[in-house]
């Protein structure tokens, strides 16, 4: 009798035991289990809203098959005072088309009107943040360019080389997207200049940029970046560049609004040619528009 | 001793006809979503659906990565992550539900039943409950499964800015397709 009791419990215990295995009532946490087993590799998206922070590039590249036209404007400076409706008199402009020839991969020209300047450059991604399978806690471009200065020479009479209006700038962007709302960038550059002013500016300049930005919504946020040029690689005229802006994003377009002390908007002017001080009341209010325009889709 | 080694394989083999579930999975079903309005018109497809099915009680999972969604345009896919649906705050929409009448249909040939399919849609972090309609076949060993149905995003929470309210359907046409092997365990 007792023999046969324990034969009972157990095999109800068994019976408990197997249709428990069974059992997995809820699909949706079966469908979990499984795709946890085969996890992907998740890239990290929008570090920045805009290809720039704000004058400075950002490790954000144009689209594949995309062509992102950039208007930009740099007012004159608030300092000016009524005369000039504080600098909005006076505006310089930076006409720039970017094309994406994969999402790794863009080119782009523009024309300053700052110095008549022409700009061409080219942007690579070495690597993308990413998560998953892949783990990799930051994203990294090359960034180099090519300024060709078009103003009349400023001594007609010497003899003057067409390589002397050339400039170029490198820079390695490494940024990472801390959360959402938080992304930093660092900026080390190295500027070449083929014709300086004066004996004491050099022609080459070191510096590094530190940009980042907080989102205020989905659709704004504010950003913030510096450069700073390492001492003794510049003319001492010459002030390190600074910029406070908001990039506002509505469809098609982001807007960025922005206060500087530069009024350069290629590398080689606001990162080692910058002239405001910014204490003196040397800033410029500025915009750029970013609209992108998908010149072939993805398939 | 004997008599209660075979008691218990007995029951082990009638607990395993009771409760062995007959399930059937896919991890790369599609989804896609079609949005017309006058201005544009805007698609995206997700060919990593995961869905599985118990053909026994009818009841039937779907989730589906938000970042999966492919589109035409890359900064459409980009807005429709960091703006309209969060991703980085609710990364799956799901659907939690049954097949009405799974166990009571016959498959012949291929031939498509039309069904009626209910539960739970969950996406953007508000759930809601849908009816829809669809068909289901069997060919060979696989379960083909398809259904249509529409949703507004206003329902799911899903602000469109006024910029571009005319650019984006209140009624998004949402369309799935699974073909559902069956599920080893």
């Amino acid at each position: 009798m007792h023999n046969k009791l324990i034969t009972l419990i157990s095999s109800f215990v068994l019976l408990l035991f197997v249709s428990q295995a069974y059992a997995q009532d809820d699909l949706l946490n079966l469908l979990e289990q499984e795709t946890q087993n085969k996890q992907s590799t998740e890239f990290v998206y929008a570090t920045f809203k805009a290809t720039r922070i704000i004058n400075s590039q950002s490790v954000e590249t144009t689209a594949g098959g995309n062509l992102n036209f950039i208007i930009a404007h740099r007012f004159g400076k608030i300092n000016d005072g009524w005369y000039e409706l504080w600098g909005l008199d006076n505006a310089t402009i930076r006409l720039g088309l970017e094309y994406g020839i994969t999402d790794w991969l863009n080119i782009g020209i523009g024309r300053s009107s700052y110095l008549k300047t022409a700009d061409i450059y080219g942007k690579l991604r070495i690597i993308r943040q990413s998560s998953g399978a892949k783990n990799f806690p930051f994203s990294a471009v090359l960034f180099s360019n090519v300024a060709e200065n078009g103003m009349h020479w400023s001594e007609p009479d010497r003899v003057n080389y067409f390589s002397s209006r050339l400039s170029y700038a490198s820079q390695l962007l490494l940024a990472r997207k801390f959360s959402n709302a938080f992304s930093l960038q660092l900026s080390p550059t190295y500027i070449h200049r083929n014709f300086v002013e004066t004996k004491e500016d050099q022609n080459d300049v070191l510096a590094i940029g530190a940009g980042g930005r907080i989102k205020l919504s989905n659709r704004v946020s504010i950003n913030a970046e510096y450069f700073y040029q390492l001492p003794g690689t510049n003319s001492e005229k010459f002030y390190n560049s600074v910029a406070l802006g908001i990039d506002i994003e509505t469809g098609g377009h982001v807007f960025q609004f922005h206060v500087t002390n530069s009024k350069g908007m290629i590398e080689q002017y606001f990162i080692a040619g910058t002239t405001g001080d910014m204490f003196d009341g040397d800033i410029f209010f500025g915009f750029n528009i970013n609209r992108v325009f998908t010149l072939k889709k993805a398939k | 001793m004997k008599k209660s080694i075979v008691t218990i394989f007995i029951l082990l083999v009638v607990s395993n006809v009771l409760f062995a579930q007959q399930k059937y999975f896919t991890r790369s079903g599609t989804i896609s979503f079609f949005s017309k309005t006058p201005v544009e018109n805007i698609e995206a497809v997700n060919h990593q659906t995961s869905c599985i099915l118990d053909t026994q009680t009818g009841e039937v999972a779907v989730s589906a990565q938000m970042k999966g969604f492919e589109f035409e345009k890359a900064l459409m896919q980009e807005h429709f992550n960091e703006n309209y649906v969060e991703s980085h705050k609710f990364p799956k929409a799901t659907f939690k539900g049954e097949v009405v009448g799974f166990s009571s249909l016959t498959f012949s040939d291929e031939t498509p039943n039309t069904v009626e399919v209910k539960g739970m849609l969950s996406i953007h972090g508000v759930d809601k409950q849908i009816k829809t309609s669809g068909t289901v076949s069997k060919v060979k060993d696989n379960y083909m499964a398809q259904a249509k149905f529409n949703v507004s995003p206003d329902d799911f929470d899903i602000k469109i800015p006024k910029a571009v309210i005319n650019n984006i359907s209140k009624e998004i046409e949402v369309s799935i397709n699974l073909q559902l092997e069956p599920y080893a365990q």
